[in-house]
């Protein structure tokens, strides 16, 4: 490949931080100084191209060093992939995590989404801009995954290395302590209060939150860690499969696919290698859990991985974790250091002959990233744009081979399935939907968190156990792109099938509980300014739609009957379209929340 | 295609369209058949010579069984499927998909979109005076072709010519994400600081006029430009030995533009920079 660079140089800082990433460059086709034996050969084809999914760790290492993204840091790490600088420039500008223009080493997210809008982020945007001097940069942004903290604000000062500080629930002062001294600022409380539930010797997802040191390997396998493996390696593969299709698991990310046959489809695929991907790039507004299962149990995830490579015959694993989660990280990375050596991953794990290593990739600031396709061209360092389906990815995934992909709750599911058996994980929850399942409950309630519940219970029942609050006006089931309910609709179940049945939808399992302290078109209004800001951009009536419905639900935002008519039928006809002709699910459910407040909640009536 | 390697011949596979039963060879696409049989679905997006993006959605179709709509573009046939082109499901997203384009971005040199936004009855004007719109001036920063998005569509054709499947020169791509996505070079530099090697291979895959030669812009800028005055030769490039052909439009006896057959075995409609704009040598007269 014949790439062109500008004059631009990168500082000895940018050069640094691509090199601890990549190793030093071996010759001037890397971007090392140019020497005579440089001359004599040309370094091409593959071997040059093969490592373009280091881009986005590129980027990473760029950005938390420096604090932007400089052009001579750029084609320096072009020169160093091989990759052509107007491509790398397209995916640097696709996420918003990452700046191309110089700004402050010190960046605040403030979430401005819709639990912490409740929680009064607006007061706590304003407070910290008159607080803070021109030394750190305010970004209001979509929700950080703190709901049960709101309202959340997540500092990083670019440096070596990169400092981080999570302010939740924030105060002014607080938030603005985080980001003026992230080093100094108090640490957050531990994973297990985002848990109301810890302690219960019922829960089965969430039993070692809070109980196990989150670090502690030793720990983990004292309170029945990797019981679950052993007994995958007893099964074989096509047993393992078998349990997990016997037990009625299906995806918990929303799309509910059976899991078993998602495993069983990549399994059987000549095509080699098979990838396994975990997704944890939670980007739904409302959604915490796998935040929580992160923090507070790492070596589950780890576990679960290792058993479904094992079922598909994967030996490389990819974490996608969404990158405003710095803690969730640093655990995990440390969580997959240790079991590297000890033996529960690596060449060989527990000396059974099946080889198995996990990555971590982080996000940089994309909602549509969580989606399975868009997340594989994330990692392979292009632009996080979803592909279309078909081919689907247990035949074309990561790198186009067959890939699993599954949710971190899902994953984590296999676990009790295994330990517990199908049959009797299959008894817990309803006959279509098994198993246990978190539901992240935010909002207006006394007890905001991760509850674990059998499928099968209703709202009402989540609600009771979170306290909501009097004066109920709304509950949004499934985040941004799922649906409200009203006040009177309680004895919904939750399930795949009594929410389908009841018009509206589980999603991920948000439940977030709305009074009326804020207006709801104010909140129909950042959920369209969320889906304008997070559409890719690649097709139109997702590009143009979300604008137009933001554009719509602005000029009624203090209308009502006859005076919001017809906009209202203008947001159908574009919702319409957008469900139908969009790509990919984030077209397709971005109108789901704003029509079922007009159908169910009468808003604009 | 003049000169075609045949290769193994390809089955046949039937499956139903608007109700009548069609065969088409196996691979072939559902807008393929629906071309075959004599049916204008709209395309913009889709590009003979490249693989199909599906990003504009005004191809889709309903198929039986499938919960969204479906890019014609695209989706490869199958035998037995249920293919319908003409319900007023398909025809409203179609109509929505026009209205979205023609309210945000300049048409007016888009072909054939004036008569489909006739045919759906498309009102772009109902999303107000106020509806956002890319307001992108022309970029005018080379004597040979002229980039105005303000016309762009973001088909994506022009990084894919430009890319991996024509030139493999990669001097373009998207940046930025949504309705702020844009086609750049490294760091939206001028063309003239990037690695553009002014093929005009994006240029000929352009379905909008976004891109366009440098004097076309001008002689539509002055109000000259007139297709109706041109004629088109095609002849073979005599720069080097490869042979391209080469259709030269002459307007007033002066060449304004260079296009290549896209059906030519050597140059499958792209060129270089010789080809495509080295042309000045011709009509010196002195």
């Amino acid at each position: 490949m014949d790439l062109h660079f500008g004059d631009s140089k990168p500082t000895d800082d940018e050069r640094a931080a691509v090199d601890a990433l990549l190793g030093p460059p071996e010759s001037s086709w890397e971007g090392a100084d140019r020497s005579d034996a440089d001359l004599r050969w040309a370094r091409g084809g593959r071997a040059a191209r093969d490592r373009r999914d280091l881009l986005l760790p590129g980027l990473h290492a760029l950005s938390d060093r420096v604090g932007w993204i400089s052009e001579g840091g750029l084609d320096y790490l072009c020169r160093r992939l091989t990759v052509p600088p107007a491509e790398a420039y397209g995916v640097a500008t696709f996420y918003a995590m990452f700046s191309l223009r110089p700004r402050p080493a010190t960046v605040l997210h403030v979430c401005t989404d819709l639990a912490c809008t409740a929680a009064g982020a607006a007061d706590l945007c304003a407070g910290v801009e008159a607080g803070l001097g021109p030394g750190v940069s305010v970004q209001r942004g979509p929700c950080l995954g703190l709901c049960e903290r709101a309202p959340a604000a997540l500092a990083v000062r670019a440096g070596d290395p990169v400092r981080t500080a999570v302010s939740a629930p924030a105060t002014v002062r607080e938030a603005v302590l985080a980001a003026t001294a992230p080093d100094s600022a108090p640490e957050e409380p531990p994973a297990a209060t985002a848990v109301p539930q810890a302690g219960d010797p019922g829960l089965v997802l969430l039993g070692r939150v809070g109980l196990v040191d989150p670090s502690s390997l030793d720990d983990y396998r004292a309170h029945g860690g990797y019981t679950a493996l052993r007994r995958a390696f007893e099964l074989g593969p096509a047993g393992v499969i078998r349990e997990v299709t016997d037990s009625g698991l299906v995806g918990r990310g929303g799309a509910a696919f059976p899991t078993g046959r998602k495993w069983q489809a990549t399994a059987s695929q000549p095509d080699h290698p098979h990838y396994l991907v975990c997704n944890a790039d939670e980007s739904e507004p409302g959604t915490f859990k796998d935040r929580v299962l992160l923090e507070g149990d790492p070596y589950a995830l780890v576990e679960a991985m290792t058993i479904a490579a094992y079922a598909t015959g994967a030996h490389q694993g990819y974490v996608y974790l969404r990158g405003e989660y710095p803690r969730a990280l640093r655990r995990l990375e440390h969580a997959i250091a240790q079991a590297r050596a000890r033996g529960f991953l690596g060449d060989d794990v527990l000396g059974q002959g099946h080889a198995f290593d996990i990555e971590i990739r982080r996000g940089a600031g994309a909602y549509i990233c969580g989606e399975e396709t868009a997340l594989f061209n994330s990692i392979e360092g292009y632009r996080g744009e979803p592909r279309s389906k078909p081919p689907f990815p247990v035949e074309k995934g990561l790198f186009g081979k067959p890939t699993v992909e599954n949710n971190v709750e899902t994953l984590v599911n296999v676990l009790p399935i295994l330990t517990m058996g199908a049959p009797a994980y299959a008894a817990i929850g309803t006959g279509k939907s098994t198993g246990p399942k978190l539901f992240c409950v935010s909002g207006s309630v006394d007890r905001p968190g991760v509850y674990e519940l059998p499928f099968g219970a209703t709202l009402g029942e989540v609600l009771e156990l979170a306290g909501v609050r009097p004066g109920l006006r709304a509950v949004l089931l499934g985040g941004a792109a799922g649906g409200f309910v009203r006040p009177d609709e309680l004895d919904i179940p939750l399930t795949f099938e009594g929410t389908r049945e009841a018009g509206t939808t589980l999603g991920s399992g948000v439940v977030m509980a709305f009074d009326d302290s804020v207006p709801l078109p104010r909140l129909l209004l950042r959920i369209a300014e969320f889906f304008r800001d997070e559409s890719c951009g690649q097709c139109v009536p997702c590009r143009v739609g979300t604008v137009r419905q933001e554009e719509a639900l602005h000029r009624i935002v203090e209308r009502t009957g006859a005076a919001a008519a017809d906009d209202i039928a203008l947001l159908r006809e574009v919702g319409r379209a957008l469900r139908d002709a969009s790509i990919c699910g984030l077209g397709q459910t971005a109108w789901n929340a704003v029509e079922s407040a007009i159908d169910r909640l009468g808003a604009y009536a | 295609m003049t000169v075609t390697p045949l290769g193994i011949p390809r089955r046949l596979l039937e499956f139903t369209l608007d109700g009548q039963e069609v065969r088409v060879p196996e691979g072939s696409t559902v807008l393929d058949a629906c071309r075959a049989a004599g049916k204008d679905v709209p395309t913009l997006c889709q590009g003979d010579t490249l693989r199909p993006k599906n990003a504009c959605r005004v191809c889709v179709v309903e198929v039986e069984g499938s919960r969204t709509l479906v890019p014609a573009c695209s989706r490869r046939a199958e035998p037995g499927m249920l293919v319908r082109t003409d319900t007023e499901r398909a025809r409203h997203s179609r109509k929505i998909v026009l209205e979205l384009l023609a309210s945000s971005v300049d048409l007016s040199t888009t072909e054939r979109v004036a008569g489909w936004i006739k045919e759906y009855e498309a009102k772009p004007d109902r999303f107000g005076p106020d509806a956002a719109r890319l307001g992108e001036e022309p970029r005018v920063d080379n004597d040979l072709y002229v980039r105005d998005y303000d016309k762009c569509i973001l088909c994506y054709k022009c990084v894919d010519a430009c890319g991996d499947q024509w030139q493999n020169t990669f001097a373009i791509s998207v940046s930025g994400r949504g309705f702020d996505a844009r086609i750049a070079v490294e760091q939206d530099a001028p063309l003239t600081d990037s690695a553009c090697v002014y093929c005009g291979n994006c240029i000929e895959v352009c379905p909008t006029g976004a891109l366009s030669f440098k004097s076309e812009f001008d002689m539509r800028a002055a109000g000259t430009w007139d297709e109706t005055k041109q004629t088109e030769t095609t002849t073979v490039c005599a720069y080097c030995g490869v042979g391209c052909n080469l259709t030269l439009h002459v307007q007033d006896n002066e060449i304004v533009k260079v296009t290549s057959p896209h059906d030519n075995p050597v140059t499958h409609g792209n060129l270089c920079i010789k080809g495509r704009f080295g042309y000045q040598h011709v009509q010196n007269r002195d």
